[in-house]
């Protein structure tokens, strides 16, 4: 008999906490398929954010440190400038990287910072229950948007990728997806990629992932897959918007 | 024996280093020593002024609130240090940019051309050495040696020529005495 | 003995946090702290260690958080509203049991205020500062010879229970030049005995988790209270203080910082006249020397606490006296700093009212 497929060894044997069709458990699952492959495990320190994802501390088996919201870039600056030889991830939500945390991801590319970035953008807060985000459509409700958004009032989702990539440090960014097969296989490649970039000491890379809420967006888990495909990427295109290689 | 000291001017006057000289001169030759500077938004304007203190105890506040003496490099400062000096105690005033007379009649004064004797030595910069000079043959709180074998610890990187300018200044200065 | 050196307070900081094995610094310029890392950030390099500069006092402190994760001495300095902003890091840090040092050159407060030097942030400093149940190891030096001294202290401390430690100074102090001499020699990081919690390059071991939560029923509380009993062993064995002329003394100055020297000059004064007066100078603000001034009660009644605050670390004087003797205050707040005379005239009028009950001299 042949095992075809099994736990990663990089993830802790566990059950997570994530509400049905929510994209955290697939995203965790390729982080950590990613650090096996790459045999990196033993060298990892990842950084779980607060929000729904602040249990990653227990979830990867690797060395993990839970910080303050939106600081995320800058423990990863103190960590991988006090151990260089380690491989440093920060795993952070749109309200934690794109509102409160924006000053530290910004400077975090401009020093291009050696280390790689894992973005989950599903447009809502999710552990405090559902609040408006600054990636939040236009139109789409929340708790404190209850009409939907209003650009007015509130602005227009920002666009993560499109920004850093203004900057000279910021060396590889691609948004992604995993609301169907080929797209998973596809951000898998992505967050791949963005390790095999700091191993390389190529400098700051990060991997934006449109995911699901359903539990917060008040739909049924099919229905947020499909909600991605005709909504989210309209505004949120996916691909490549920046890969250069270190030193330029 | 204790030696509050004030010194104030425009900034690129010396007055930072002047102050730093003279406290180290202090240190070698074994009194405890405090330097003070102004710092921050009082930088801004352009004026600068720093507190010394040299003493054979132990030295409480390094800001000089009473000095004992007073060096102004220019009119601002004279206005603004004037009225602090210690009743019996010594104002040294750069006659070359203060034009004004000191109106107390209870300090000493002495007015040095600092400005001047710099430039016939041929190097407008040095004029705080000058005033250093005048202020340690007329206190003798250091002797004019004591600041010249300093000189080279303080500005490590300076060349010997100009270490000697300095110490000519410092001497020139200590030529100026109170009647 | 080293030769001594003349050096301003921010530097000798900086030079002593490097010799006591500083590898990590992060910081944002703020007056009047701003040599700490100016110097820094040549000074590190030279070391093999890393220099930041952050994009803002919140980024510094999580910088450092992640610094002293990985059991490297690190440090960040600011001034009074920069260390407002990192109260929420250094709150977690405490929560992370994680042992990091940092110094407060303080200014004239609150909001803006100015840039003199002042004490008004003894609350913040001793109290913890940030969110939750915790405490901060502080050393309040009088000179610039503390200033490089002190950082070894508190990294032994730091590393000892694994709690931050802090200098409290203030803006005369790290502004001042005076003569330093480096007490013990230059320490070697590559000797620091290992550590069994950081986190790193894991090599085999077991995964660690650095982090300051539970949410599981009743575990943050056993959380906080196996750190309450380390912070008792602190209160026990960490206290440290000086005493000068005490001896005869009928009224004792409570101060520390600048406002221990000038009350040296104003206990001086007063000495002339016959008044005898002492100084108590507290070096760990915390934790208080309690124990040693509720001592001191047995033979001096009366106890005057001069501070750059509006009577900040009086609270503690009489929190340590009991009621056992009176309490007197001599307050300078607002970046200003008292005149000796001044104080001066606070203790003759302690020594002529001195009987009467209840006597408060403002």
């Amino acid at each position: 008999m042949q095992l075809l497929n099994k736990r990663p060894e990089s993830l802790v044997d566990m059950k997570m906490h994530y509400c049905p069709g929510c994209s955290h458990g697939i995203v965790h699952r390729l982080i950590a398929e990613v650090m096996d492959e790459l045999d990196i495990r033993n060298r990892t320190i990842g950084i779980a954010p607060v929000g729904c994802s602040v249990f990653a501390d227990k979830y990867f088996n690797c060395d993990m440190i839970q910080g303050p919201h939106g600081r995320g870039p800058a423990i990863a600056t103190g960590l991988k400038r006090t151990t260089p030889g380690a491989i440093v991830f920060s795993y952070q939500g749109d309200g934690d990287l794109s509102s409160i945390g924006m000053a530290e991801i910004v400077h975090t590319a401009i020093r291009s910072e050696n280390i790689t970035v894992i973005f989950i953008n599903n447009a809502i807060y999710g552990m405090t229950g559902g609040q408006m985000a600054p990636t939040t459509l236009i139109g789409q409700k929340a708790t404190t948007c209850v009409y939907g958004r209003d650009p007015k009032l509130t602005g227009n989702p920002i666009k993560m990728c499109e920004l850093l990539a203004t900057i000279k440090g910021a060396k590889y960014l691609e948004r992604t997806s995993v609301h169907t097969a080929p797209n998973v296989i596809k951000t898998k490649n992505a967050i791949k990629k963005a390790f095999k970039n700091q191993i390389d000491n190529v400098g700051f890379s990060m991997v934006e992932i449109l995911s699901t809420c359903p539990t917060n967006w008040k739909i049924d888990p099919v229905k947020s897959l499909k909600y991605v495909n005709d909504n989210m990427i309209k505004v949120f295109p996916l691909g490549v918007y920046k890969d250069s290689k270190g030193g330029e | 024996m204790y030696q509050g000291i004030r010194i104030s001017g425009f900034g690129g006057q010396g007055v930072i280093s002047a102050g730093i000289l003279l406290a180290y001169s202090g240190m070698v030759e074994g009194k405890n020593v405090s330097f003070f500077p102004s710092y921050g938004a009082e930088m801004r304007g352009g004026t600068a002024n720093c507190s010394v203190v040299i003493s054979s105890d132990e030295v409480t506040t390094p800001i000089v609130s009473v000095p004992d003496t007073v060096m102004v490099f220019n009119e601002p400062s004279l206005t603004k240090f004037e009225p602090l000096v210690k009743p019996g105690g010594l104002l040294i005033v750069n006659s070359s940019l203060i034009k004004s007379k000191v109106k107390r009649t209870d300090i000493k004064v002495l007015y040095v051309p600092c400005n001047k004797i710099a430039d016939e030595l041929g190097n407008a910069k040095i004029m705080n050495m000058v005033a250093l000079g005048a202020f340690a043959a007329n206190t003798g709180a250091l002797s004019v040696d004591d600041i010249i074998n300093t000189l080279p610890k303080v500005y490590k990187k300076l060349k010997p020529e100009l270490i000697e300018l300095n110490s000519k200044a410092l001497r020139k200065g200590a030529e100026v005495l109170l009647n | 003995m080293a030769e001594k050196k003349l050096m301003k307070g921010n530097e000798a900081l900086a030079e002593g946090a490097v010799r006591a094995g500083c590898r990590f610094f992060a910081g944002y310029p703020i007056t009047p702290q701003n040599e700490v890392p100016e110097y820094m950030s040549w000074r590190l390099p030279e070391v093999g260690g890393s220099f930041v500069q952050a994009e803002s006092e919140v980024s510094a402190i999580n910088m450092i958080y992640g610094a002293a994760a990985t059991g490297v001495r690190c440090m960040t300095s600011s001034s009074s509203p920069g260390i407002s902003l990192k109260q929420e890091g250094i709150s977690y840090c405490a929560g992370a049991d994680l042992p990091f040092f940092y110094a407060n050159v303080v200014r004239g407060g609150p909001g803006l205020g100015n840039i003199a030097g002042a004490q008004g942030d003894y609350f913040q400093s001793t109290r913890g500062g940030g969110h939750g149940d915790y405490k901060v190891f502080v050393m309040a030096p009088d000179s610039v010879n503390e200033m490089a001294n002190f950082p070894r202290k508190c990294y032994e401390v730091a590393f000892k229970y694994r709690v931050p430690s802090m200098v409290l100074a203030d803006g005369i102090i790290g502004q001042m030049m005076e003569p330093v001499e480096f007490k013990d020699h230059e320490i070697d990081v590559e000797k620091l005995p290992k550590l069994d919690w950081n986190l790193g390059i894991a090599d085999g071991r077991e995964k660690r988790i650095v982090n300051s939560y539970d949410l599981a029923e009743g575990m943050l509380e056993k959380m906080v209270l196996a750190r309450l009993k380390k912070y008792k062993e602190i209160e026990e064995k960490e206290v440290m203080y000086e005493e000068k002329q005490l001896d005869d003394a009928e009224i004792i100055i409570v101060a520390y910082g600048t406002s221990a020297r000038v009350s040296l000059a104003a206990i001086k004064m007063a000495r002339d006249k016959g008044i005898k007066v002492g100084l108590f100078r507290p070096i760990t603000l915390w934790p208080y020397p309690k124990k040693r001034l509720s001592e001191l009660t047995d033979k001096v009644k009366h106890f005057l606490s001069v501070e750059m605050s509006t009577g900040q670390m009086i609270e503690d004087v009489r929190l340590s006296l009991n009621g056992k003797a009176k309490t007197y205050l001599h307050s300078k707040p607002g970046g200003s700093i008292m005149a000796a005379e001044d104080v001066l005239k606070t203790i003759e009028a302690i020594s002529k009212k001195g009987a009467k009950e209840h006597a408060t001299i403002k």
